[in-house]
């Protein structure tokens, strides 16, 4: 369980992250600022207090949690998260989406970027690696877990069927996937443009343990984070359906798909700033 | 530098082009309707979609299925536009696209945004550089890959008269507009667009207005380009392509796009048959692409006017 102490320490780092991210999308004018923000609560809470990982980078992560992106477009958080954890220099940053960079666009390792074991972007496929993945931690012998996460547009596409039938069939039950539930994608609300109806009852139907979480507030996150890791190990896959609202934490980008794949001007930059503590120091 | 044969006022992106050649597509002909896979603004879809919303057809993220639909809708003469990026309108779904609408030789027509290096920052996951080799390699298959805003707006409308599948591919980046404003398209018909004696260069959708500009310095160089504009790579113009070649006796192929399966290759194939002739490549070298903006990738991965320059020259010595 996580102290008060601690959650206050988490929060502190996420308006860091929050800041990296509109920074990092304003300085080349592209990028995923919604999703990203949207998802910082989530992608603090893992790397700073759930998971165990190493930040001396081995592909093969023995003995080590393993963190999949599967809707890899909003790298800016991932990006920010991994170099404040201490994967590689915070001031690589600086580099995000520009030629001769290791933060591709969308996250590669082709350029070997620490923290990075699969390449994402094309939507729809992590949950079949994530699932691979964890399957061979079992082979192993390995207790340790798998996490992934996944958008929920992403979820219109039919392979993360294909693996959510293929996970609950293999009981591959050392994995935790969580959706980004914040009803929006490209085109819209995804009530409009393709409706997901119900997913908690989809998910279980595909035989997997569910849970329905709040992903905008950090002792609920590390809560159902802890309570989702006591459900592995049962038999089934765990799905963490996770709510969130697109760009929380900057007002004018909260909850709305206009900002899904759109930077912020210079004006919106600093009122986007101002509306975030700089506590780590910027990049 | 020398003066460019062609001059442009305006710079528009291509997809533009296919998004007001659908929309007036739509307006001759009831029969057209759309698909998009959730990205309606990349596409241009937009005006379609408001103008005739029951003839509009949002699929969410799901590609597979579009064409699956796309394909289905033939039966009974709907003429379905399929819209989503090049890659999720060709690698993503080659097996439906192969399956239902290649082998079942149905009217369904592919058109691909954000082809090749120029979508930029997005980078290689999105940067499909292998389109044109899958697309032609199955038969009954059209490919068709405009230069300008025009040329692509004109393609859009032939391919909705013309009865099986296309894949029509074009871009995401602002690019010069050179070619006519309503010209009629002719599917599989090469464009003479400037003529010369020392090598031809068959160039096809961004590197047309790149090859414009190689042939300004190589004039000033004293050497006569013959510029091709291969819009249409397959069924490619035999006849154009050994009619340049009987005079110029070389070949550059200038293309956005592997040189594994394009337009070289198509080229390639011509002229081992019928007359065999040294020819270079501009294209990407076997690798992925990268982020970064439209102008670097393309000088970096050796797709500019500069490199279609040295390519030229090199090609001329081994004549
Ligand atoms: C296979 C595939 N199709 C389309 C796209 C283009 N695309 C990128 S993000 C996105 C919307 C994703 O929605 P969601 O998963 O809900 O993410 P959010 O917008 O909430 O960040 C789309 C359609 C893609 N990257 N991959
Ligand atoms: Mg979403």
């Amino acid at each position: 369980m996580a102290s008060q102490a601690n959650i206050q320490e988490l929060e502190k780092i996420a308006s860091q992250v929050r800041r990296d991210i509109v920074r990092m999308v304003h300085a080349v004018n592209s990028g995923h600022p919604g999703g990203s923000l949207g998802c910082t609560d989530f992608f603090v809470a893992l790397y700073f207090h759930i998971l165990k990982h190493n930040i001396e980078f081995d592909m093969d992560a023995k003995k080590e949690d393993l963190f999949f992106l599967s809707n890899g477009h909003i790298s800016p958080v991932w990006y920010s998260v991994l170099a404040r954890s201490g994967y590689f220099e915070v001031s690589e940053l600086s580099t995000f989406r520009k030629i001769n960079s290791r933060l591709q666009g969308h996250p590669t390792t082709e350029e070997h970027l620490p923290g990075i074991r699969i390449a994402s972007g094309s939507l729809g496929q992590g949950l079949s690696a994530a699932l691979g993945a964890a399957q061979t931690k079992k082979l192993n012998n390995e207790d340790n877990l798998v996490y992934v996460l996944m958008g929920d547009g992403e979820l219109q596409e039919g392979q993360i069927w294909e693996a959510a039938m293929y996970g609950a069939h293999h009981k591959v039950d050392n994995i935790i996937a969580t959706v980004d539930y914040n009803g929006q994608q490209i085109d819209g609300p995804i009530s409009e443009v393709m409706d997901l109806k119900d997913l908690k009852a989809k998910w279980q139907a595909f035989g997997w343990e569910v849970i329905e979480s709040n992903g905008n507030n950090m002792s609920e996150i590390i809560k159902s984070l802890e309570h989702a890791k006591s459900l592995t190990g049962k038999g089934k896959p765990v799905l963490n359906l996770m709510k969130t609202e697109m760009g929380y934490g900057v007002d004018f980008m909260q909850g709305t798909h206009k900002w899904h794949g759109v930077a912020p001007n210079d004006d919106e930059l600093a009122n986007a700033l101002s509306q975030l503590e700089e506590t780590l120091g910027d990049y | 530098m020398a003066e460019t044969k062609f001059t442009f006022t305006e710079k528009k992106d291509t997809r533009s082009g296919f998004g007001d050649g659908l929309l007036e597509a739509g307006r001759n002909n009831e029969q057209v309707v759309g698909l998009c896979a959730d990205l309606i603004g990349s596409l241009k879809m937009g005006a379609f979609q408001k103008e005739f919303p029951d003839r509009f057809f949002q699929t969410g993220i799901a590609e597979a299925n579009m064409m699956g639909l796309a394909a289905g809708m033939t039966i009974g003469g709907k003429i379905p536009f399929t819209g989503t990026f090049a890659n999720f309108s060709t690698g993503r779904v080659y097996d439906q696209i192969r399956q239902s609408i290649a082998y079942s030789e149905k009217n369904v027509k592919i058109c691909a945004s954000h082809a090749g290096v120029t979508l930029g920052e997005d980078g290689a996951t999105h940067q499909i550089l292998e389109d044109i080799g899958m697309m032609r390699m199955l038969p009954n298959m059209t490919v068709i890959n405009p230069c300008d805003y025009n040329q692509t707006k004109a393609a859009t409308l032939a391919i909705a008269d013309y009865q099986g599948p296309v894949y029509l591919r074009f871009g995401r980046p602002k690019v010069p507009i050179f070619t006519p404003d309503n010209q009629k398209f002719e599917i599989g018909k090469a464009i003479n667009m400037i003529e010369g004696s020392d090598v031809t260069i068959f160039a096809t959708g961004h590197l047309v207005w790149e090859a414009i500009e190689a042939e300004a310095i190589l004039r000033e160089k004293g050497i006569s380009v013959e510029l091709i504009n291969i819009h249409t790579i397959k069924p490619i113009d035999e006849a154009a392509i050994l009619k340049s070649i009987s005079k110029t006796r070389c070949v550059v192929t200038a293309e956005e796009h592997q040189r594994n399966g394009g337009l070289g290759d198509a080229v390639a194939q011509v002229l081992a048959q019928h007359n065999p002739t040294p020819q270079e490549y501009v294209a990407v070298d076997d690798q992925f692409g990268e982020s970064g903006k439209p102008e670097q990738l393309m000088k970096k991965y050796g797709l500019d006017a500069e490199h279609i320059v040295a390519a030229v020259e090199k090609v001329i010595k081994r004549k």
